[in-house]
């Protein structure tokens, strides 16, 4: 037993607004930049929908993930090593650019610039791509809200999926029933098939937290991770050549913090939490034989972090005491081991994915409460969810490879939920023979309730910080991302944008505070490298760039500054 | 002049073209990519750019057979220099042509898809011309050889008696200087462009990945050094500070 820790993250998607606050938080912090104008790290979709990018899911066509192959030992999907090296020239399946989006700004500046006219000026739709006039068409999140759903609902490959396997005629009854919204971001897999696609190497999984990084220097763009990616979270950033992926907020994680995603969810849907689990049995996990065990077995991999043996092993593979006391006060280990109530997204693809979701209860609750039925009423609910096939088909096709058994149990234990705390609620006692209906104890359906519905901050995130007597390691290790217009962006070398080597953030904003404090007087510009903004800038000088230039004529000597 | 062009020419050239590279390497990891334009536009690039690097890949081994292995080996084995020159001259109008068109249909893609073209820099431009010259070039070598048939200039008695001389610090200049004007030609082409690798985005062929066929498929990496499943331990002579026994990070 070789214990790991993996830091991971489980939504309740009974939660998600689909207000796209994670998204637009992910990019800010950090996709806003040029060659990544199409990526967003996180996104949200509407289900039933296409996704993105769109019809991710079909890998019959994207050609994702693992399969088992004629020896029933894993493999690629697009084949073995030999094969993808004699393919790399021209990465056969690949998405391009329409796949997701052609990204788009405004002529922002005809609104103020325009001549005094008849018409009122229009600011027009410019592609970010070609710089030139655009017509918009599609989005991240286009579908969003089912919009367009009567046309292309069926577009969707698990509709697609669902219909062809279900004998009876459904005409869109998904969309007249159903519907909810789920967030992804990278799964920071157990068995990345990015990884084993990456010919350079340059894709790691953090030996301590089990992030899954692409190191910028080793990267060499031969784009197979974004073909190898079965959830299409690998981007290629057209500018600098190199994929780029979500970084689970890595820099926040070190330090305590959640990422960015979790931090500004106003449903406080996330949760963020350490697992141990056992790495020499990973492939073997991902290598059983039938899709539905794919979920049992990732479950199996999660050691009980209560027990002495892991405990032992994992003191003995050197995981620090204080990660040992967050994996056993883990929010994802009680959600997804103890509870059973968060499932992984796409078993099916094989690579182990350590995002996990509580399937959403709501629709059926809607549903019945729109019926004129008493919603929580335990006969209710149940009898309503085994009644509610076609739901229930089709989140057992995201979350358990078609297995509506483990969904219908989740679901179970959810509205079981609802009943019983309605009866402590109201103060009609605890019906204890709620909990035992679906195998839980009153307690244990107490303590899931406090912690999916009002869990405080440090219940939901649990992070151990990365330890400080490291703290030198942890500086520039391989993914930065200091480029251009990066976070960490610096100005161009000989190779024009994006060469060179950058130096480390520390070590720069060390020597350059230095300088700036103690020097006399008003310190030449260019020691701050031409990277003052208001965010640094210490009131000393005029730093170029940071004012609009004043061009004062001659003999204006009144002119103040 | 000659002395010039073939006698130091070339050794200022190598210097260029490892000390650049060197240089690169150890200065511009992140600008070491292929800058693939996929994303793009895949349609063209998915004929132009396989046609184009198995041509290549072919072209070059027609190299190193024709100016490494002396004509005294193939003689020894029996090959006659007509079935050489006829073997070269086929398998190497093959090669070449599929390279060049390859080329032709990457310009032209390169040309009118829009964002292929935005994203093409002036150090692009400059790779692509000297590129495509040097191919040209080439293949007019083999045009000429073609069309004098049997009197064609058997380059492996003049630029491959040059270009091995080049390895032992003395270059015969005169063998170099004997060959027709398009073998001139081609091998100044041939060193522009080899002058030019280090600086143009070339040099992703220099991190051609054929370690993956070695490399385990889930790569951990540690903050620390700890041995970890996939890594291989550090090699002898980069043992941490302090002695083992007492370090219990390097205790084993």
């Amino acid at each position: 037993m070789r214990v790991m820790a993996q830091v991971a993250m489980v939504m309740n998607l009974d939660k998600c607004i689909g207000c796209h606050t994670c998204s637009v938080t992910c990019k800010q912090a950090w996709t806003n930049r040029a060659g990544v104008e199409y990526v967003w790290f996180n996104n949200v979709e509407t289900r039933p929908g296409q996704g993105y990018p769109r019809r991710y899911e079909d890998q019959e066509q994207w050609r994702g993930g693992w399969t088992l192959n004629r020896r029933g030992r894993l493999a690629l999907r697009t084949g073995g090593r030999a094969k993808r090296l004699l393919s790399i020239f021209a990465s056969p399946v690949q998405p391009e650019l329409e796949d997701y989006y052609e990204p788009w700004t405004y002529d922002y500046e005809t609104l103020v610039d325009a001549p005094l006219g008849d018409d009122f000026p229009v600011a027009r739709p410019k592609s970010l791509i070609t710089g030139k006039d655009t017509k918009v068409t599609w989005s991240a999140n286009w579908d969003d809200n089912l919009g367009g759903t009567s046309e292309l609902g069926h577009l969707d490959p698990i509709v697609e999926k669902v219909r062809r396997e279900s004998e009876d005629k459904i005409k869109f009854e998904l969309e007249k029933t159903f519907m909810f919204y789920l967030p992804r971001i990278c799964e920071h897999c157990l068995n990345p098939s990015c990884m084993a696609s990456c010919p350079s190497g340059a894709i790691y999984k953090r030996a301590e937290d089990g992030i899954v990084l692409v190191d910028q220097d080793r990267c060499r763009g031969w784009r197979q991770c974004i073909t190898g990616c079965p959830y299409k979270k690998i981007y290629f950033n057209h500018k600098t050549g190199k994929a780029e992926k979500c970084t689970f907020c890595y820099p926040r994680l070190e330090v305590g913090l959640p990422t960015v995603c979790a931090e500004t969810c106003v449903g406080r849907l996330r949760y963020i939490g350490v697992f141990l689990y056992d790495a020499d049995r990973v492939t073997e996990a991902a290598s059983v034989p039938d899709e539905k065990d794919l979920y049992e077995a990732q479950l199996d991999l999660m050691l009980d972090p209560e027990d002495p043996a892991v405990i032992a092993a994992a003191r003995e593979q050197g995981i620090p005491a204080d990660w040992l006391d967050a994996a056993r006060r883990s929010p994802v280990y009680a959600l997804a081991k103890k509870y059973r109530v968060a499932l992984p997204l796409h078993p099916e693809y094989r690579t182990m994915p350590m995002v996990w979701y509580v399937p959403p209860l709501s629709p059926v609750v809607d549903l019945l409460r729109d019926q004129g039925h008493d919603a929580e009423d335990p006969g209710t609910l149940f009898g309503a969810i085994e009644a509610l096939r076609i739901p229930i088909e089709y989140l057992a096709e995201l979350f358990t490879a078609g297995d509506t058994e483990v969904v219908s149990g989740v679901l179970h234990r959810l509205a079981a939920m609802r009943s019983y705390l309605r009866g402590i609620t109201l103060d009609e006692g605890a019906d204890e023979s709620i909990p035992a209906a679906v195998g839980m104890t009153g307690q244990a359906m107490y303590a899931m309730y406090r912690l999916l519905a009002i869990a405080k901050y440090d219940e939901r995130y649990v992070i151990p910080k990365a330890h400080e007597e490291r703290g030198h390691e942890l500086e520039e290790l391989g993914c930065s991302l200091d480029y251009d217009e990066g976070p960490g962006m610096y100005e161009s070398a000989a190779f024009g944008e994006a060469s060179g080597r950058p130096v480390p953030v520390a070590v720069e904003t060390f020597h350059a505070l230095r300088q700036r404090q103690t020097s006399e007087g008003i310190s030449p510009a260019e020691e701050m490298r031409g990277r003052v903004n208001l965010l640094n800038w210490d009131g000393v000088g005029t730093p170029p760039g940071l004012f609009p230039h004043h061009d004062a004529p001659a003999g204006d000597e009144g002119g103040e500054r | 002049m000659d002395v010039v062009l073939w006698g130091v020419l070339p050794y200022l050239v190598v210097v260029t073209f490892v000390g650049g590279l060197v240089w690169r390497y150890r200065y511009d990891q992140f600008g070491w990519t292929t800058r693939s334009s996929q994303l793009y536009e895949s349609r063209l690039l998915r004929i132009g750019s396989p046609l184009f690097h198995f041509g290549l890949l072919f072209v070059i081994v027609g190299h190193v057979v024709g100016l490494l292995i002396p004509e005294e080996w193939t003689d020894a084995v029996g090959v006659t220099e007509e079935m050489y020159h006829a073997g070269a001259l086929g398998i190497g109008t093959i090669a070449g042509v599929a390279t060049l068109s390859g080329i032709v249909i990457l310009i032209v893609r390169r040309r009118r898809t829009g964002p292929v073209f935005m994203a093409t820099t002036k150090n692009d431009k400059l790779m692509y011309a000297v590129l495509t010259s040097a191919i040209v070039a080439g293949l007019a070598t083999t045009v000429v050889a073609f069309s004098q048939g049997s009197d064609a200039h058997n380059y492996r008695e003049s630029v491959s008696v040059w270009f091995r001389s080049l390895f032992i610090l003395r270059p015969d200049v005169e063998a170099m200087a004997s060959a027709p004007v398009q073998f001139h030609l081609h091998v100044l082409i041939g060193l522009a462009l080899f002058a030019l690798f280090p600086f143009s985005r070339l040099v992703h062929a220099f991190t051609a990945p054929l370690h993956y066929l070695f490399r385990p498929y889930v790569v951990y990496r540690s903050r620390d050094r700890r041995p970890t499943p996939g890594a291989s331990a550090p090699r002898r002579g980069w043992d941490p500070v302090g002695t083992r026994d007492r370090d219990p990070s390097t205790r084993r």
